[in-house]
């Protein structure tokens, strides 16, 4: 204050300057106390929970806690979803040399969630890693990555990792970038390039829906309602310029069921388990088996372990196959091309 | 430069600086047709955009492998374009090099014309551009979109900046000027924030012009390595690469460049600008061309001679069907023609003239916008898997006549963005020049 009687002016400004500082030294340290408060009330209060394993044994694993979405404005069905069953770890064992190509697993995954005959959630692909080994069929759904690239790469956080292990995509918040599809090195994704298989009728049942809510016939609407509400577990209603790719059947799962492509299975090629419980079923045979037995007996694998993306999806390697590869030229793949 | 001018002769050369830089500008009848024209196809593909958001990004060739395409390939090729107001303003200005002034304000023009339109050609390539909001309500920050979108603005922001700071001198000489019209002058008047060329006045422009240019040299480099990073965030074959950011931007400053002798060679011809831009300026910015291709040529054999050494077996595929492949023939055209025939021509003094520099910038502006669309596409035709099981034209891109039509809206955008920027102020700094030629206080000339 001593420069008071030599320049007013001046020290108005530093007083200004000194102000400001202040004021955004304010604003900054407030919104780094928020950032904190937010980050420690979303966090779960215990990082632990039990499961039971195959011998019968309750024990305490890591949750693997991504935090827990905020409401927000989501509806109840999109917040469940974000949260995921909790206590698994959901996990796929294919067993290649039982594959024949049947593709009732595509044929029910394209069911179940609308898809066109060119869209796969499941892919069953023609392999050949040389010219001298054998070639053979691999189904090849999302690997639902424990470090998803997809999800790294999401502006938006449309697309996620639920704690439960399940990579999936909410198609009411994504905006079509298509990073994702760039990221994920299992060419799992796909994009609605036009709109989906089932919009008309979506639409028809949307226009039918709103004349029964307002015609007061709120029972009789309940069955419509269930078809034009978007469950992002089964991510339908599918949506023009958005993303959707393998649930690992998440809306299946919920009610205790396998996912529809494990079960449509003919030939046993699918377990699906919980790791937590150490154990998988096969979707043909209902046989229940131990992960880990199952991978070290069989010389289980993950695709492109050398990416560093922790599959949730294991292979079991093509050997003694049962059902000879029909026709050895019709691999077209291009690689040989 | 002569110091001892009389105050008559400052004035007449004043005077005659003044009326050669402010001859172009006026919205006249010319420049009239001229953006009717460009809006007569920007409606057309402005059209060709409502088809898309009618019927879905299916329109576009894009599909599930490759779902990056030309739009994409457009996105980096104007960040790219945009990175040559840093390079003139900041690079050159920052080092001292006195001659940039009467080219200066034509580099800003092209970045803030490029950058500003990129914003919209990635709006172009989403598909659901009207939820764009969701990207600043449920902003992840891992996301490189998120950075992407964080630099481009910022760009745009202080191009802005550098480019309207030194127009306030130039705009509070001439809201008095009886030859312009008298909007413009309203215009400049309440755009040249009370400028009177006073001496503080004069120190506050010098040290915010040069506070914006040592700001931007680290937002450009940022805005295109980070474009880079969209790419290189991803373990696919041709993208994977620690040399991504470098590789981008020395390749911006050569796209950037043969746009701006364009430009030069248009304005100087058309606005009979030949006292301002000299053969000298085309010989100097040719020497620059020349660097900055060679360092581009270096990163590209860093970038795809020397993986061929190895060949590892993905990395073989991509690089068979660039080098000697479906992509060959573009390929090769893009290196020779875009690149290493201009790089030995412009050695020669005599090219390094207008007349041939601007067929040389041609050549160079469209190998840069087709490199940009052999970083993006042929990666994606070559996933790790097998494309198996969908129709042909999931395998191999074609883009549509619609696709191409949004993409040339954008550049006809761009074309309007420099059009009006250089109809509404002069291209070239009134007062710097004045300055250079020993006229120390135009203000004072320019107000009687």
């Amino acid at each position: 204050m001593e420069d008071n009687s030599t320049n007013n002016n001046t020290s108005r400004r530093d007083f200004l300057q000194r102000m400001g500082l202040i004021a955004s030294g304010t604003v900054m340290g407030g919104a780094a106390l928020f950032a904190g408060y937010k980050f420690e009330t979303t966090k779960k209060h215990d990082s632990k929970i039990k499961a039971l394993t195959a011998e019968h044994q309750l024990i305490e694993v890591d949750d693997e806690g991504n935090e827990l979405p905020d409401q927000g404005n989501l509806s109840n069905l999109t917040y469940q979803g974000r949260e995921g069953l909790h206590g698994k770890r959901w996990v796929m064992v294919i067993d290649l040399a039982k594959c024949r190509n049947a593709r009732q697993c595509m044929k029910a995954c394209q069911g179940a969630h609308e898809l066109r005959p060119e869209q796969h959630h499941i892919n069953v692909l023609q392999m050949q890693d040389n010219e001298i080994t054998a070639p053979y069929f691999m189904p090849k759904p999302c690997q639902h990555c424990d470090n998803p690239p997809c999800v790294s790469v999401c502006p938006v956080d449309a697309t996620f990792k639920r704690p439960d292990g399940i990579v999936l995509i909410d198609n009411e918040r994504c905006i079509g970038c298509r990073f994702c599809v760039a990221a994920c090195p299992y060419s799992a994704r796909i994009f609605h390039w036009k709109e989906p298989l089932k919009q008309l009728e979506y639409e028809d049942d949307k226009a039918r829906y709103s004349q029964m809510i307002a015609e007061g016939k709120k029972e009789e609407a309940l069955e419509l309602e269930k078809k034009v509400t978007y469950d992002v577990e089964l991510n339908v209603p599918q949506r023009k310029g958005t993303i959707s790719k393998c649930l690992f059947s998440a809306d299946r799962l919920r009610i205790g069921q396998m996912p529809y492509c494990v079960s449509a299975c003919p030939n046993g090629v699918y377990y699906f388990g919980d790791e937590n419980e150490d154990a998988v079923t096969n979707g043909t045979t209902k046989e229940t088996v131990r992960l880990s037995g199952l991978l070290r007996d069989n010389a289980g694998y993950r695709l492109m372990e050398e990416l560093g993306t922790k599959p949730r999806v294991y292979y079991l390697p093509p050997k003694n196959r049962l059902f000879p590869f029909p026709d050895e030229n019709l691999l077209t793949t291009e690689h040989q091309s | 430069m002569d110091h001892s001018l009389t105050i008559e002769q400052q004035k007449e050369s004043l005077q005659k600086i003044t009326c050669d830089l402010i001859k172009p500008v006026g919205l006249n009848r010319n420049f009239q047709i001229w953006m009717a024209f460009l809006s007569v196809i920007l409606i057309a593909c402005l059209y060709a955009y409502y088809i898309q958001m009618r019927e879905g990004l299916g329109v576009a060739g894009i599909r599930d492998y490759v779902s990056w395409g030309m739009y994409i390939a457009n996105f980096v090729f104007f960040v790219a374009s945009s990175l040559i107001g840093m390079l003139i303003t900041a690079v050159l200005g920052l080092s001292g090099a006195k001659w940039i002034t009467p080219i200066a304000r034509i580099a800003e023009i092209i970045a803030i014309g490029f950058a500003a339109v990129a914003g919209l050609v990635i709006v172009s390539d989403m598909g659901r551009p009207e939820r764009l909001l969701n990207v600043f309500l449920y902003a992840r920050i891992q996301s490189p979109i998120l950075w992407d979108v964080t630099v481009v603005t910022t760009y745009v922001l202080i191009s802005l900046l550098l480019y309207f700071l030194p127009l306030i001198p130039d705009m509070g000489m001439l809201q008095r000027n009886p030859t312009l019209p008298k909007w413009l002058r309203k215009v400049y008047e309440i755009l040249s924030i009370n400028w009177k060329g006073t001496p503080a006045q004069y120190e506050i422009l010098h040290r915010s012009i040069k506070i914006m240019a040592i700001l931007i040299v680290p937002v450009a480099l940022a805005i295109h390595t980070v474009t880079s990073w969209l790419f290189a965030a991803t373990s696919r074959v041709g993208w994977d690469s620690t040399i991504f950011g470098p590789y981008f931007v020395s390749g911006a400053f050569v796209s950037g460049i043969s746009c701006l002798v364009i430009a030069m060679y248009f304005f100087r011809k058309n606005y009979k600008l030949h006292d301002y831009i000299t053969e000298d300026h085309f010989n100097k910015i040719g020497k620059i061309m020349v660097l900055v291709s060679l360092v581009y040529l270096y990163f590209n054999i860093n970038e795809f001679l020397f993986p061929g050494y190895k060949l590892k077996s993905d990395e073989a595929v991509h690089l068979h069907a660039l080098l000697a492949g479906k992509h060959a023939l573009l390929f090769w055209s893009v290196q020779i023609f875009g690149l290493i025939i201009p790089i030995i021509l412009l050695l020669f003094k005599k090219i390094r003239t207008s007349g041939p520099m601007l067929i040389i910038s041609i050549f160079v502006v469209l190998g840069s916008w087709f490199k940009r669309y052999l970083i993006v596409v042929p990666t994606q035709e070559h996933p790790f898997l097998p494309i198996q099981n969908v129709p042909e034209n999931f395998i191999i891109y074609k883009p549509t006549l619609i696709e191409t039509a949004i993409t040339v809206g954008s550049f006809i955008l761009v074309l309007m963005i420099i059009s009006v920027l250089a109809k509404l102020f002069p291209v070239i700094p009134i007062w710097e020049t004045a300055h250079e030629k020993g006229i120390h206080e135009p203000e004072k000339l320019s107000l009687d």
